[in-house]
């Protein structure tokens, strides 16, 4: 299972990439030299000349395009940034999705040998390998996946040069794609479920094994073990070959490498989830929370942004997504004084439920100092907060300074200075 | 109304084959036997669901963890490349609330059997899961020793390893899902 060498070596490998960095080198430069060593090797018949083509087989950006994901790494972990800033429409290029593994390093697995197995308290326990997931109706939808921690107050001003600019760095561990597979309540029906089960745990084949439990009820609603990510199979930094994909919840629970599902009758509360994914909570007497489930609604201004600038007084379009684990986006509002006065943005189609909704605003930027933000709203008609409604809702002061407050989904305010730069205002 | 009859007709058809899918099985998969299940299935419940046979004490967990662990860790589970494993110490748990930089050691964990799933499977990050259940128990005995949360002699096994009380057990809001969610009362709050 995890006893082939080549994963020490890989763990030995990223250790020593690891050195790299806390020297200051490029943090991504392995996993760059990775990804290309992994491309498909071309068929026979290609001439070398055009296999050597980065254009042919599995195409590569044009090379002027110097946008890419930022990274932050540790012996442990890794963190991939989603450029927000440089992209438009609503769906991520699945190399720019934003990763967030709890390991140190990525499992190389082949999908003729990875299995999914569903067991516990059901009928018939089975296991499906790919071919089979792939004979069964399939579903395709999109939506977005984001970490839990996405834009919270640690990660403002956290910056390191391998992360790109803020709005990426704080914001972009969210990330949006149409997935592919099976709905997990086809299998869950293969195998069939006990009456008296009430929840799933499930665990991918990473070499930190991430578990994540899961609700019944929401498994046998939306949830798809998907193989495929914007018409291409999953990548291996989402979870090749299977993904569980839990539409609008926290990233947690879209466990990646998919490989068991065993069905129980009460939460298992592992690892992750009671430690890094578990939150201390003011309003709760101090007490932890151990889920959150649904994302609530949140948006952010993309362009303009922190980091960047706005060349001359004039016309700007200001563009940036919206999103919510409750449904679709029914408004966005625009605020370019602080908040004292709103106008509502345009929704750019499509709009769709638990997916990223672009939108555009235009705006005449008259050369003086701005500050510019948005607020949405879902169709269940809950409104994004201020910073500090939703710290009041939390029961937490400003002197709290809840550094790891994570399912925060405040409005982000930036701040235009009359030179035109541009600047995160979230706290000054 | 000729028309609307075709159209009631025609989202009938539309209707059925998709209220079937919902009911029939496709028999794809091949079925598990119990012997099957058993040589992968070890995620372990909160209440030692799973648990294998083996036991374990602080003593042979200390020279494991300095062979197998340290590396990481740091020596007694503090001072390593990576979070703490220890706060408190032999024969003084941490008491009290506990803050963020707490959450580090294995005291601040809920249940006692998380500790051992997790280098059970996960660990150690070199070769996951190339434990023996005898040096799980030992590991964790001699975690929950530097922590103050079981005594050095105490045997860790499937029985005693459920029991132990942990000191942050009620620090814990219990996950209460309402679905489908309820904006009035929403799960994100």
């Amino acid at each position: 299972m995890d006893t082939n060498p080549s994963g020490r070596r890989r763990f030995l490998k990223h250790a020593a990439a690891l050195a790299g960095v806390a020297a200051g080198a490029g943090a991504g430069a392995e996993w760059a030299a990775r990804g290309q060593s992994a491309k498909p090797e071309a068929k026979p018949e290609v001439a070398e000349s055009d296999a050597k083509d980065p254009h042919f087989g599995h195409g590569e950006p044009s090379r002027f395009v110097k946008s890419g994901r930022g990274a932050r790494m540790s012996i442990d972990h890794i963190t991939y940034y989603t450029p927000l800033q440089d992209y438009a429409g609503i769906i991520t290029p699945a190399g720019l999705h934003f990763v967030q593994q709890h390991s140190s390093h990525l499992p190389d697995i082949d999908p003729e040998q990875h299995r999914l197995t569903i067991h516990g308290m059901v009928d018939r326990p089975l296991s499906f390998t790919l071919d089979d997931l792939k004979h069964l109706p399939s579903v395709s939808r999109i939506h977005f996946v984001e970490c839990h921690a996405n834009g919270s107050p640690m990660i403002h001003n956290a910056g390191n040069p391998n992360m790109g600019l803020p709005v990426q760095f704080i914001w972009g561990m969210t990330s949006c794609s149409e997935w592919t597979g099976v709905p997990l309540s086809v299998l869950l029906n293969e195998a069939g479920v006990q009456k008296d089960a009430s929840w799933l745990v499930s665990e991918g084949a990473d070499p930190g094994k991430f578990t994540h439990t899961l609700p019944l009820a929401k498994a046998m609603d939306d949830v798809i073990v998907a193989y495929g990510q914007n018409g291409e199979p999953v990548r291996p930094e989402q979870g090749y070959p299977l993904r569980m994909i839990v539409p609008g919840w926290e990233g947690p629970f879209n466990v990646k490498y998919l490989r068991h599902i065993k069905v129980v009758d009460e939460p298992y509360h592992t690892w992750n989830e009671s430690m890094n994914h578990s939150v201390m909570r003011a309003d709760l007497d101090g007490k932890s929370r151990w889920y959150h489930f649904e994302w609530a609604p949140k948006s952010v201004i993309t362009r303009p942004s922190a980091g960047m600038k706005i060349p001359r007084p004039g016309y700007v379009e200001i563009t940036g997504l919206a999103w919510s684990g409750g449904g679709k986006i029914t408004k966005v509002d625009v605020s370019t004084d602080g908040g004292q006065s709103w106008r509502e943005a345009k929704l750019q189609a499509p709009v769709l439920p638990k997916a990223h909704t672009r939108f555009n605003f235009d705006w005449a930027w008259d050369g003086q100092e701005a500050m510019i933000q948005s607020r949405c709203e879902d169709e269940k008609g809950v409104v994004q907060p201020s910073r500090a409604e939703l710290y009041k809702n939390w029961g937490i002061t400003e002197a709290d300074k809840p550094a790891r407050a994570i399912h925060f989904n405040a409005m982000q305010p930036w701040k235009v200075a009359r030179d035109g730069s541009v600047h995160d205002a979230m706290f000054s | 109304m000729r028309c609307s009859l075709n159209l009631l007709a025609s989202m009938i058809i539309l209707a059925a084959p998709a209220a079937g899918l919902a009911q029939s099985r496709f028999n794809v998969g091949t079925s598990l036997s119990q012997e099957e299940i058993k040589t992968f299935d070890f995620m372990i419940g909160p209440e030692g669901q799973g648990l294998p046979p083996g036991h374990g004490t602080a003593r042979e967990g200390a020279d494991i963890f300095a062979k197998r662990c340290a590396v990481c860790h740091g020596q007694n589970g503090k001072g390593g490349i990576v979070r703490r494993l220890v706060i408190g110490s032999p024969g003084h748990p941490h008491s009290g609330t506990f803050s963020e930089a707490d959450k580090d050691g294995v005291s601040y964990y809920p249940y006692p059997t998380i500790t051992w799933d997790y280098i059970n499977r996960a660990m150690p990050a070199s070769k996951p899961g190339s434990l023996a259940p005898d040096e799980v128990y030992a590991l964790v005995a001699f975690l929950f020793y530097q922590n103050g949360i079981i005594q050095e002699n105490d045997v860790m096994d499937a029985k005693s390893l459920p029991k132990v009380e942990m000191p942050n057990r009620k620090g814990f809001v219990p996950a209460v899902p309402v679905y489908p969610p309820d904006p009035k009362n929403p799960s994100w709050w």
